[in-house]
Formats: C-alpha cells, structure tokens, sequence
C-alpha cells in the first residue's frame, strides 16, 4: 500500500507500444541491509534508458547490461548481488546485502 | 511480463484496486490476480497475507517457487479539522508515506503557517470531500469537536468504505454523536465502524501523543488479521 515507485510500470506500457523492446527487472528476494524492498522494480528500453530502481543505485548498471541480454533473447533471468560474490561487490552493493533480481522481457 | 497482463496492472493500479502478479520465478509463467478474485484463488491464504501486509515475497507450492509482488494503491489520510492534533498528525502520517489531506471550512485553522506543505482545503465537507476520491484505502480521521464540520464528513466516510474512520470525543460525545448521525440516516453498522474515543489506549495526553495513538490505531487496522485487529480495538 505504501509503495510509491510504480509509475514506471505505466513507463514500459508507453515504451512497449512506442515499439521498444521492454525489460522488467524485480527485487524478488533479499537478506541482510538491501536498499530496496522485494517488489522494488526497474524498467529497462532497448535503448539502455532505465526507470526505478533495485538497489538504490549501486547494481543498475549491471542489471541494464543484462536486461538489454533479456530484450535480445526474450528469455528471462534471475540475478543475484551480494558481498559473497566478489563480481557483485564490484559492481558495489557496499551496504552488505544481498539481492535476488528477476529480469523478464516486456510483451 | 505479457502486455496484456501490464496493461491490465496499469488499469487496476490506475483505479486504486489492489493486485498481485504471481510469478514462477523459474520460468517466467505469471498471473495477475484482482484483490476482489483472492477469496477464490487456490493461493488465498498467501495472497491475502501479502496483499495485507502491503508486501512482496516468495512461496513455496509443491516444487514451485512462486514470486509474490503486491501492488497495493497508496494510503490515504484525510483529516477532518485543522486543529492542534492535526498539526501533529499530518507530518507522522506523511512519515509513514501517507497522501495526507486537511479538511477545514474554517480558514483561520486551515492556514498554511500551521500546516507547512500538507495540502489543505478551506472548504466545508461537502464541498471539500468529493474531489478528494475518498476510497477503500483511505483512514478518515474527525477531529474538529465540531458536529456541523465532523458530522457530513462521517457521512461521507461510511459511503465510501473507509479501511478506518475515527472521529475525537468522549464516549459521552460519541454517544450524543451517534444519535445525530443515526437520526440523518446512519446505519448502526456504520456507526460501529466509527474509532472513538480515537486512537489506542496509550494514555496520550499531547497532542503529538494523541497523533501517536491515532497513527497506531491505524496502522493495526491497516495490517492485523481481523481476528487480532479485535482485541487492540
């Protein structure tokens, strides 16, 4: 109910029927301090432009990277960030989570 | 995500109704279930758990791994009444990331110093209440002591079924209140629904506390199952 980041679910309806290739990524699952909230999403164009977030801003990059994969294929994936994973501290989830990113294509 | 399954998403979510998107995470199947269709679904008691608790999570069902994500509207406050406690209570309910609203005809109450960024409507009832699209998932609080202002916003609370409606007074008050209102046409069901004396029992004595008392009040009509909702009541 109080969740107050959707509208860029209406975002990825506009880009969809532009005739862009859509990809959906969702926070599916977390442990430890995740920024975000299972549920929290991020909507991703053929173009690399992205709207929302999954983790505040520490993982989108990587999520784009593979959300523009899930575009190309229209197989989805599922993502995990976290400081057990060395590339996923790389990429910087420095608050100690983890996260689990479910990313689908659009249409 | 298909496009039918979003665009049926960006309708509901448009009209303020609940959904949930069922996922299985390892495939990518997906259904969307209407809050008014969980009674009937096969995952009730998850759905409705989530959908109550506002949250998102995983079940597990047989050997699936299914994603749970609600989209529940954004809760609404609307304050009958810009007086002291409203002061108190709008910032503590914005905190919570309420869409708060000030109802007040009276425009000495209802000024802009008193109630920085909160939007208020110097309006009676009324005229106030309509435009507001005072729904489901709204909490209704009347505060002004004021039967001519508090009296048509119940009213207008009970049409619209809010999820809590309070209003401020003594039992002695609320008394003499439920005969007003039950002689302008109220149900005794409807007045039941009325929270008064508002908010829990915390002995709050400010009105920062009574803002406490009245957010917690809330918050559990909000979140507890029905059964535990009774006994903080």
């Amino acid at each position: 109910m109080l969740n107050r980041d959707e509208d860029i679910l209406q975002a990825a309806e506009t880009w969809q029927k532009q005739g862009h290739g859509v990809a959906l990524a969702t926070v599916v699952e977390t442990w430890g301090s995740a920024p975000r909230p299972a549920g929290s999403s991020l909507v991703i164009n053929d173009d690399g432009t992205f709207l929302g977030s999954v983790s505040g801003g520490c993982v989108e990059g990587a999520v784009v990277t593979e959300a523009l994969d899930v575009i190309a294929s229209g197989q989805p994936k599922m993502l995990e960030f976290g400081v057990a994973d060395e590339t996923a501290w790389n990429v910087g989830l420095s608050c100690g989570g983890t996260i689990r990113v479910f990313v689908e294509k659009v249409g | 995500m298909k496009l039918e399954i979003l665009k049926e998403l960006n309708v509901e979510r448009a009209a303020r109704r609940p959904v949930i998107i069922v996922t299985d995470t390892a495939n990518g199947d997906q259904r969307l279930v209407k809050a008014a269709d969980i009674a009937a679904d096969p995952l009730r008691a998850e759905l409705s758990k989530q959908l109550r608790m506002g949250k998102s999570g995983n079940v597990e069902v047989g050997d699936k791994k299914l994603f749970l994500n609600v989209y529940a509207p954004t809760a609404k406050l609307v304050i009958i009444g810009a007086v002291h406690i409203s002061q108190a209570l709008a910032p503590l309910a914005r905190s919570l990331d309420y869409d708060v609203t000030v109802v007040d005809p009276r425009t000495a109450f209802a000024s802009p110093e008193r109630f920085p960024d909160v939007p208020l409507v110097a309006e009676w009832p009324d005229v106030a209440l309509p435009p507001l699209n005072v729904d489901r998932y709204t909490a209704f609080v009347a505060v002004t002591h004021d039967p001519k202002i508090d009296d048509p916003a119940l009213l207008h609370a009970f049409d619209r079924d809010c999820f809590y409606i309070g209003a401020l007074g003594s039992r002695k008050t609320h008394a003499k209140r439920a005969e007003r209102l039950r002689a302008q046409g109220a149900k005794d069901s409807d007045i039941a629904r009325i929270h008064a004396p508002i908010g829990l029992d915390i002995g709050a004595v400010s009105p920062s506390e009574i803002a406490v008392a009245i957010m917690a009040e809330i918050t559990a009509q909000l979140r507890l199952p029905p059964k535990e909702k009774e006994e903080a009541a």
